[in-house]
């Protein structure tokens, strides 16, 4: 399938083109420095050999023009690099708007996946191609990274918290997917495969994952051939977030008035008991089903338990999705909860 | 060269290496030389066992299914080689060995200002390197060095605990090595000696020195917050107890870069003194590379966020840090460039510790300038945690800090022992381990450019081409490693009689009869010159 000696890599996302420019004018710049010192050692190795025991050559007078030349010169090419390198960081430091998001939970030793469609998948990440992908990721454990070289992208997936990481895939095929950072005995099995397909294959592909998920969820398990196992319900992350909202007895308060309401919450601003104003994003969803009480609304007595190690960070992505639906319904409700 | 001494009034002479035989002179000596040599027999140790890890890496590497050995055993070796060779190799090797030789010597004193702290920093070296010891004995430790949480603390189910109390150990042994050294600097010079006649040597000794006492705290810090957390269950860095696992990163880079100079730090001073002493010229530009050591000692503290691109720190940060990092490169490129003149218009002359001190500034070169990949904040995304960081820090470390401590291990061994090594097998081993570093380090930039990520134990088939390259090169390394050895082992007895300067060298410790006598000077010498001022007419011995 893979040539056996890897001497390229390919340029599989929007980004890696960018950064590969860069990357060669890196090379481009060390190998010239590289030269020009080697050069000078052997020339001046050379032409300067000791040519008597006793030689002593003449005193070389320290020279300040030199000086600041070999130190304006090589400042000069920090400043271009760092602001081509931080231009370009910055520049892809956001997803657009229009992102498609995917659900990452990393654990000691695999990646599990999460489509809001449904499809659920296990070292396993499948995208579409040209379309800009946001991955958000937390981790069950210790400190993990998901790594795509030929897309050029890397995030550390930290327990306790989201990072994010986009792309948007440029052509097609089955590239590497590895953890790099070190999490423990099985560090280096922690790899799979991303495919990327046209979007029409993509969109069969999901509804294909989704039926057969079905029909694993009947048989217990499998996938379709050719693909690697999958698991879940097949239903879409918010349906299965609303099943929870109720099996959690979630909406005994806020469905009824007795906590804040999370229609609309998701992306509105919210005033915490300590005065300060936050923005309701997927930490803050997250920090508020886990340790309720550290944020909570102001005007409401912080009496929601916790639900840590009652729900996997897979479950409160779904749940997140759910209540992230309730905003698309009806959407401009956001200050209800006031009193 | 007039200085020759004949063997006949050498050896009958007391100096310090036989004033006293037995076991008592050597374990309680406060000698500042006889401590270099206790520190020398232990790091020679650590080496070997880090090394020995190193080799078994390689080969389990050369098959990418890495069928010599279970990943446990992999992820125990790597920590171990980390751990080994950045505290209780490197991290002595230069100041503590070559530093408590020279230092005194050089600048006309008769022993450190704390001759009895000092016998005190070899003892708790030696009793953390015995606590770390038993860690690898009880069963190994599996968390890699930079003990990442919350793997290190709530994960792991090796012996995190010693290990951890070994390094603690032996921090308090830099930071008081580092004491003595900046006391005896400013406090101990000879008459005339001035700050600006003061060896390029001493001079980043003691930009090592300021980053011993001031880094070293903080892993000390560091390694009791990880063990309270791994021990007492305090919620300090687990997410899950309530810690942040990013706060771990912070502190420990805050020891951990500074603490990756004042491993190069001192080699860059070896390499001052042998481009000097083989170009008989006054280093280029000393002014600037005196001041380049203390700058980077300086810089090195506001650079540790480079280590976190890519965890999750706030991008802006990330550019605060990415600037710095360009900052420190411009004091390393001054040096280069500097010792790179010093050879124009010199009387080069190509004895072995000339080509390691040649040798380190190409691989420095080639070091500092895939830092620069590093620093990028763009280009690190993709390089991070892979085999160019790998590639990149060993070309610093191990093209940098190991080639100077070797190359000033050759310079200084007739002072040390008053005989000299055997040239021959010296230029063979030099030579070697420039081929066989290469070979090895080489590769793993394009095994990093193409994504191979580190601290892997299996691979992609794709990447063995280039893993067996490089576990051919270490093999190659290995020999040069070993020669010296033997070598340096056998000319302590059967080497030529070096006589007090035999390079022909500059320097109050080249004035001194090889061995040097217990008080280094019978006289304290006078110092009227700049350092390095090889005059033609005046060639003193």
């Amino acid at each position: 399938m893979r040539p056996a000696i890897a001497m390229q890599l390919i340029e599989g996302s929007s980004w890696a083109a960018q950064w590969q420019h860069l990357f060669y004018f890196l090379v481009g710049l060390s190998i010239f420095f590289s030269i020009l010192i080697f050069g000078l050692i052997v020339y001046f190795g050379i032409k300067y050999r000791r040519r008597s025991k006793d030689e002593i050559p003449p005193p070389t007078k320290d020279n300040l023009i030199l000086e600041i030349t070999w130190t304006v010169i090589p400042a000069g090419l920090c400043v271009v690099i760092f602001v081509w390198a931080s231009t370009l960081f910055f520049q892809n430091a956001s997803p657009p708007l229009a992102s498609t998001e995917i659900f990452v939970v990393g654990k000691q030793w695999m990646w599990k996946v999460q489509h809001l469609e449904g499809v659920r998948e296990i070292n396993e990440l499948h995208v579409p191609l040209g379309v800009p992908i946001k991955l958000t990721m937390t981790s069950e454990d210790v400190i993990h990274d998901f790594a795509v070289p030929a897309f050029r992208i890397k995030k550390d997936v930290v327990p306790g918290n989201y990072t994010t990481q986009w792309f948007r895939a440029t052509k097609t095929g089955r590239f590497h997917l590895f953890c790099d950072q070190y999490c423990g005995t099985n560090h280096s099995a922690m790899t799979g495969w991303v495919t990327v397909m046209n979007p029409a294959d993509y969109a069969g592909w999901l509804t294909s994952g989704v039926e057969s998920l079905a029909r694993a969820s009947a048989a217990g398990s499998g996938g379709p051939p050719g693909h690697p196992p999958l698991s879940g319900s097949g239903e879409p992350m918010a349906d299965v977030g609303a099943k929870l909202y109720v099996r959690y007895g979630c909406n005994t308060c806020h469905s009824t008035g007795k906590g804040p309401t999370l229609v609309g919450l998701y992306g509105s601003q919210v005033k915490v008991s300590s005065g300060e104003l936050l923005i309701a994003d997927y930490a803050y969803i997250r920090d508020s089903i886990l340790t309720p009480t550290a944020k909570s609304v102001e005007g409401y007595e912080p009496i929601m338990p916790t639900f840590q190690g009652q729900l996997g960070e897979e479950e409160v992505l779904q749940l997140t999705a759910y209540i992230k639906s309730l905003a698309k319904t009806d959407g401009k409700e956001t200050k209800g909860a006031t009193k | 060269m007039n200085s020759t001494i004949t063997d006949v009034t050498a050896l009958p002479r007391v100096h310090y290496l036989n004033v006293d035989y037995g076991w008592k002179s050597w374990l309680f000596t406060t000698d500042h030389k006889r401590i270099a040599w206790l520190y020398l027999f232990a790091i020679t140790f650590f080496f070997c066992i880090g090394g020995v890890a190193a080799t078994l890496m390689r080969l389990n590497l050369i098959q990418p299914q890495g069928s010599l050995m279970e990943p446990d055993t992999y992820n125990k070796l790597f920590t171990v080689h980390g751990l080994i060779m950045i505290f209780f190799f490197l991290a002595p090797s230069i100041p503590a060995v070559l530093g408590n030789f020279l230092i005194p010597l050089m600048i006309g004193a008769q022993d450190l200002a704390f001759p009895r702290l000092n016998l005190l920093s070899w003892y708790l070296f030696m009793l953390g390197g015995g606590v770390f010891l038993y860690s690898v004995i009880a069963g190994g430790v599996d968390t890699g060095w930079t003990f990442y949480t919350p793997l290190s603390t709530t994960y792991a189910n090796s012996n995190v605990m010693s290990a951890a109390m070994g390094v603690f150990i032996s921090g308090y042994s830099s930071i008081l090595t580092g004491l003595n050294f900046i006391v005896t600097i400013h406090k101990m010079r000879a008459p005339g000696l001035t700050w600006s006649r003061l060896p390029l040597f001493c001079w980043s000794l003691y930009g090592a020195s300021i980053i011993f006492v001031l880094a070293m705290p903080v892993i000390a810090i560091t390694m009791i917050l990880l063990m309270l957390e791994r021990f007492l269950h305090m919620g300090i860095f687990d997410p899950a107890l309530g810690g942040d696992p990013i706060l771990f990163q912070h502190l420990f880079w805050f020891f951990g870069h500074p603490e990756v100079y004042v491993l190069v730090l001192p080699a860059m001073g070896v390499v001052s003194e042998l481009v000097a002493a083989f170009s008989r010229k006054r280093v280029f530009g000393y002014g600037f590379v005196a001041l380049s050591s203390v700058g980077i000692a300086v810089l090195s503290f506001f650079v540790w966020g480079h280590h976190m691109f890519v965890s999750g720190e706030s991008i802006y940060a990330g550019l605060v840090f990415s600037a710095f990092s360009f900052a420190v490169a411009i004091p390393s490129a001054i040096k280069v460039f500097n010792w790179t003149a010093t050879l124009y218009k010199a009387s080069i002359s190509f004895e072995a510790p000339m080509l390691y001190a040649l040798g380190f500034i190409g691989l420095f070169t080639m070091g500092g300038l895939t830092g620069l990949f590093l620093a990028a904040l763009a280009i690190d995304v993709h390089v991070h945690d892979t085999y160019f960081i790998v590639a990149h820090f060993h070309y610093i470390m191990v093209g940098g800090a190991v080639m100077g401590y070797l190359g000033g291990i050759h310079y200084w061994w007739p002072k040390m022992t008053g005989r000299m090594y055997p040239e021959g097998w010296a230029k063979l081993s030099a030579v070697l381990v420039f081929v066989g570093f290469n070979l090895t380090f080489g590769p793993q930039f394009i095994l990093g450019y193409l994504g191979m990520p580190r601290r892997y134990s299996v691979y992609p088939p794709e990447f063995q081409a280039l893993n067996v390259l490089s576990s051919a090169g270490a093999s190659i390394l290995a020999f040069g490693y070993v020669f010296p050895l033997i070598y340096l082992t056998w000319s302590v007895r059967y080497g030529r009689i070096a006589g007090n300067n035999p390079w022909g060298a500059k320097g109050l410790e080249w004035t001194t009869p090889s061995p040097p006598p217990t008080e280094n000077f019978e006289v304290t010498p006078v110092v009227t010159e700049e350092a390095y001022a090889y005059v033609a007419d005046v060639m003193r011995g």
